[in-house]
């Protein structure tokens, strides 16, 4: 099980007619049970590297080759849950054939039993991401793609949930792409992280974090941290000298 | 409450408009009841009702049909929009007693005629409102069941059908209303039985309290329908919306 990936560009036209490149070379691969973390500013071209990568989008320059028959869980930046089906219906919607058991320990985890049958309407933005999160991991994954899982909630609860997935992508060792603009969960997650320039975007740098997300320590999550933080920033330098 | 209170309201007002008016010209309540009850004893009352009810049912399930499939092609393709366009702006403006007289001279007075004719008055209506809806889905959602390969058939019923719930809703609601008036319209100019045709023959011989128990026991029909069909089935669909405070 293996994603390789190699989008040379993306460009899409304006309603004025101009183009724009919004991506610029990005290639990496990914293997089974490896989260794979993509950092970079706000805009520049991650949520259309997602929706490529989600077989959404078909207009592009290079090569995906997702797994064959990989069945793929997406969490959006937005939770897109359908508003007219209760918490539980939204779930089973996308698993069918899910059994109840599954379905119960997986509310359990994302702390969303007492939910299960309220409508997406009644619920605060924290745990509409829950549960879009939960549906994700209910059509039991290869391949997870979570975009921006996080954004716009507060640190406590964006801990909690990011504790979360880290517990469901070790349990089940899924093949999982996260997007995200926070390079603080970005370096508490993943095994592998890519920083990204800013639009059009390119793989700046390809970063290895050999311990286990697990065992990480606060020491190494920081020292990691300064690491990203003096790429990025020297990109910006090297960018601005040019 | 407020619903008796309205109903002794017109009650009390054609009462003394029949006594100032006289009874010639607009007959009192117990008249009116009279000529119906002698209406529903004798089952005409019943069979005309029972025929333009099914005309109803009939037309406006032909037309909501082909109305809502023709509108949310127009509203997904740009190229069935622009070929439909100028049929509908056409159908929208073409008076009903056009539809109607067209419809007999072509088909003959026949049954099929009477209902293809108020369908066609109510279908560009239905058309437009589903059109509305189908240009208002929302891609994002439309994504989200494509990403997790969601059977087409699986995502048309739990992802686009019930986004197009509320402007079938709107369709069938004004669209019941203009086929409760066409309907009478079709009748009265082709048709041996019904209430409209019973309201011509009326209007023919000036039995106006006869006239009056047709228009209303019609009217009370509709009146029932809404509140116990319409009603309710919007109610069912609106249930997930949260309520206002």
């Amino acid at each position: 099980m293996r994603l390789e990936v190699d989008i040379a560009s993306k460009t899409f036209k304006n309603a004025a007619g101009e183009q724009h490149d919004v991506i610029a070379g990005v290639t990496f691969a990914l293997d089974a049970g490896e989260v794979g973390a993509f950092v970079g500013p706000s805009g520049c071209g991650k949520s259309t590297m997602i929706r490529i990568l989600a077989d959404l989008d078909h207009d592009f320059q290079g090569r995906v080759s997702r797994p064959v028959g990989a069945r793929i869980g997406i969490v959006f930046q937005e939770p897109r849950l359908l508003p007219w089906r209760s918490v539980e219906e939204n779930v089973r919607l996308v698993a069918p054939l899910a059994d109840d058991a599954r379905l119960s320990a997986l509310f359990e985890i994302l702390e969303l039993k007492a939910h299960r049958n309220h409508f997406p309407g009644e619920l605060s933005l924290g745990l509409a991401r829950r549960v879009a999160l939960a549906r994700a991991f209910a059509v039991d994954p290869d391949f997870l793609i979570l975009d921006e899982p996080l954004a716009s909630l507060d640190d406590a609860l964006a801990a909690r949930l990011r504790d979360q997935i880290a517990m469901l992508v070790d349990d089940r060792s899924v093949m999982t792409l996260l997007v995200t603009h926070d390079v603080d969960d970005a370096v508490r997650l993943a095994d592998r992280l890519f920083l990204l320039s800013p639009r059009p975007a390119r793989v700046l740098a390809e970063l290895h974090i050999p311990t286990l997300r697990s065992v990480r320590g606060d020491a190494e999550i920081a020292a990691i941290k300064s690491d990203v933080m003096r790429r990025i920033n020297g990109d910006v330098t090297e960018r601005d000298a040019s | 409450m407020p619903r008796l209170l309205s109903f002794a309201i017109f009650l009390a007002t054609w009462w003394i408009a029949s006594l100032l008016a006289g009874d010639a010209k607009l007959p009192s309540p117990p008249t009116v009841l009279t000529a119906l009850i002698a209406e529903a004893g004798s089952g005409a009352l019943f069979f005309n009702l029972g025929a333009t009810l099914a005309r109803v049912a009939l037309a406006f399930t032909l037309a909501m049909t082909l109305g809502a499939a023709i509108g949310y092609l127009m509203g997904r393709v740009r190229l069935a929009d622009r070929l439909g366009d100028p049929w509908l702006i056409l159908l929208l403006n073409m008076p009903a007693l056009v539809v109607i007289v067209l419809a007999y001279i072509w088909a003959g007075l026949t049954e099929v005629a009477a209902i293809a004719a108020i369908a066609i008055n109510k279908l560009p209506n239905a058309v437009v409102t589903l059109r509305e809806g189908a240009r208002a889905l929302d891609a994002a959602l439309d994504e989200m069941a494509t990403a997790f390969a969601l059977p087409r058939w699986s995502t048309f019923r739990h992802v686009v059908l019930p986004q197009l719930a509320p402007y079938v809703a709107a369709a069938a609601r004004s669209g019941l209303s203009l086929v409760w008036k066409i309907v009478l319209v079709a009748e009265l100019l082709g048709r041996p039985n019904g209430v409209g045709f019973e309201i011509g023959a009326a209007f023919q011989l000036f039995d106006i309290p006869l006239l009056l128990a047709y228009s209303l026991s019609f009217a009370a029909v509709v009146l029932v329908i809404e509140t116990l069909l319409v009603q309710p089935i919007e109610v069912r669909l609106s249930r997930w919306r949260p309520r206002a405070a």
